[in-house]
């Protein structure tokens, strides 16, 4: 098995509402390594969603460990998380989240306004994650003269452009139709073959099968860690991409 | 984020709505207008009223009865009779050869009266008694007839001298020389008519009838006393002797023996133009100073669009959070957004005040005042400084609230 990218122990979350504690996830260990194609699966309120947003830095978690590249990242404040998230990770949505009424471009530059780095590297960087999902011929396109295919595209370039180790993916075929869906889904496939970790938080079995690897959570607790039969696999993806 | 970045995108944010970007900036724009107009208009009519003071002449010395501290009015000011000032003092600067610069001195003695001329009556109005030397005085001139001589002045004779105001109300505009009125059932004669001096400082002299002053006293007002002594000083570099001698001279009369016991205060133009300017000043700032509450409810009214601006951006501010943007991140660009606004709407609001101040001056211009329009640096300066003082005191609040907001909550809300 490749290097440990996550490692988290005995991990649980829980949210406090006026006093009201709701516990989401109980504690459950695993890890995950460099260059995985994950697929963390669960029925509605099983906690997948709150797990994805631990392990991508959006929120703390309430007790346990977790170690990202070997470093203890548990007990990071609110801003350490932002630099975790701006440097290490990148976000793909079922709502693609878009800045409404700016271009392509602009959209694609939005993670690198957070970093030192000069404005024609951004525009450089951003050309070329665009270039990456096939849209350099989009450039100057607006969010909504986009199809949704496309919408999802370009938040998979903007995933990408900081360069991360890790992309996380909350659902981004739940929105499309399934041939957009397939495309976006070949994406992420090409881009783990070039050596990103890919965790992917899904519901749709068909959208599942392009992981190597299953985590399965029902009710906040990790039922199950399947890892899938690469000959299966190949076989899947190509009765998919057909 | 560079504040390059930001101000694009404040300044695009701000052009997707610009029916609301122009609302929101709207009370402020009002708020900085109406300061910069009042200090403006109040510097303009300051300007004014100075210089006709100074047109008067700035050799002039006045004396006011009744002590006063170095730069407050005496009490006279304020209508108390101080009764200590009489005809024979005037009579005794222009005698004495420690005020032997005063070329010319005048008492004056004011009051008003119901002036009846045929069916026209002037409810009111304001009678001033002086001496024949008042046109050498006060640099006069007549449009009409003559000013009455020291002979009539002391043989109490019922003649008067008007202005043109009062010859606009009495005469309807006509000549009123050789014609009679009454005041006080006395029948009185006009012999001449004051060219139009306009307002000087808050009265207008047009409005005057000018009545020998002895005759004044016995017949109209019944004291003994004067109101206010001026006199002309030869040349400027004399004035300050001249204040002494006649400070000395009066010292004498009225067996003061020390400065503190003084009833008298004497001033020159150059102080009661001081004087002038320190009132008019408060009342600019006073006026500036209400005005500035509109400011405070433009700012309010800034800080409300931004919180719903925040409510509104949820989802970018949770989108910005995800790809990596800190708080302070968030933080700057709403408060940079809320400074784009307020600066935006102080310069609008400058150049409204200002051209509203420009228009008022023309209109002045065209009416015949000698109106300046005066728009200070500094009072620019202070509207845009204000204007963004409130836009980081109200900016603040929103911004802190966006910087705050959890990033999944925001990317959740629809």
């Amino acid at each position: 098995m490749a290097a440990e990218l996550f490692k988290v122990e005995n991990l649980t979350k829980q949210y406090e509402n006026d006093g009201v504690v709701t516990p989401v996830l109980h504690g459950f260990s695993f890890s995950i390594g460099a260059g995985e194609f994950l697929s963390i699966m669960g029925p509605s309120g099983s906690g997948k969603s709150t797990l994805m947003h631990i392990l991508g830095f959006l929120d703390h978690l309430s007790g346990g460990t977790y170690h990202f590249e070997g470093r203890d990242v548990s007990r990071l404040s609110d801003d350490e998380l932002a630099t975790m998230r701006s440097e290490k990770v990148g976000f793909v949505f079922q709502q693609f989240n878009l800045l409404p009424k700016t271009s392509v471009l602009e959209n694609v530059k939005l993670p690198l306004l957070y970093v030192d780095v000069s404005e024609a590297v951004r525009t450089s960087r951003a050309q070329a994650a665009i270039e990456a999902v096939g849209l350099a011929h989009r450039l100057d396109y607006l969010s909504n003269q986009l199809s949704g295919g496309e919408k999802q595209r370009v938040a998979i370039a903007r995933a990408l452009v900081n360069n991360p180790s890790v992309i996380f993916a909350d659902e981004p075929t739940g929105n499309l139709d399934s041939k957009s869906g397939a495309q976006i889904m070949k994406i992420l496939n090409e881009l783990n073959g070039e050596g990103k970790t890919v965790v992917l938080v899904t519901h749709e079995t068909t959208t599942a099968a392009y992981a190597k690897r299953i985590l399965r959570l029902k009710d906040g607790l990790l039922v199950a860690d399947e890892r899938v039969d690469e000959a299966k696999r190949q076989q899947a993806l190509a009765a998919e991409l057909k | 984020m560079e504040v390059r970045n930001i101000l694009k995108l404040s300044v695009r944010n701000l052009r997707s709505n610009p029916l609301r970007s122009f609302l929101t900036m709207l009370g402020l724009i009002i708020g900085i207008g109406s300061v910069v107009l009042i200090v403006s208009l109040g510097a303009g009519a300051q300007a004014l009223i100075i210089s006709q003071i100074n047109s008067i002449g700035s050799n002039l010395v006045g004396v006011l009865p009744g002590a006063s501290d170095e730069n407050g009015p005496p009490a006279s000011v304020f209508g108390i009779q101080v009764k200590t000032l009489v005809n024979d003092d005037v009579k005794a600067f222009l005698s004495d050869s420690r005020t032997i610069h005063l070329v010319a001195a005048s008492g004056y003695a004011q009051g008003r009266v119901k002036m009846v001329y045929e069916n026209q009556e002037l409810e009111g109005g304001s009678f001033m008694g002086v001496e024949a030397s008042y046109p050498e005085v006060e640099n006069i001139t007549l449009s009409a007839g003559r000013f009455f001589t020291a002979e009539e002045d002391s043989g109490l004779a019922r003649v008067v001298v008007v202005g043109s105001g009062v010859v606009d109300e009495l005469w309807g505009g006509d000549n009123p020389v050789g014609k009679t009125f009454k005041m006080k059932r006395e029948s009185f004669r006009v012999i001449g008519v004051v060219e139009s001096r306009g307002s000087v400082g808050f009265s207008n002299l047009d409005k005057f009838v000018f009545v020998p002053l002895n005759t004044a006293q016995k017949i109209l007002l019944g004291w003994r006393h004067l109101s206010l002594v001026r006199g002309r000083v030869d040349e400027a570099q004399n004035i300050e002797e001249t204040i002494l001698g006649m400070k000395d001279v009066l010292r004498e009369r009225h067996n003061i023996d020390s400065e503190e016991e003084d009833d008298f205060s004497v001033r020159n133009a150059a102080d009661a133009v001081e004087l002038l300017k320190t009132i008019t000043d408060a009342f600019r700032y006073f006026l500036a100073a209400i005005a500035a509450i509109s400011l405070l409810v433009g700012g309010i009214g800034i800080m409300n669009i931004m919180l719903v601006a925040v409510t509104e951006r949820y989802r970018e501010i949770g989108l910005r959070k995800a790809v990596g943007a800190r708080q302070a991140h968030i933080q700057n660009q709403f408060l940079l957004e809320t400074l784009v606004i307020t600066g935006v709407g102080s310069v609008v609001g400058i150049a409204g005040g200002a051209a509203v101040s420009g228009l008022i001056a023309l209109v002045a211009r065209a009416l015949g005042y000698e109106w300046a329009f005066i728009v200070s640096l500094p009072s620019i300066f202070l509207a845009v400084g204000v204007g963004l003082a409130i836009g980081l005191a109200f900016g603040f609040y929103p911004a802190r609230r966006a910087a705050k907001l959890d990033p999944i909550v925001a990317l959740r809300y629809e």
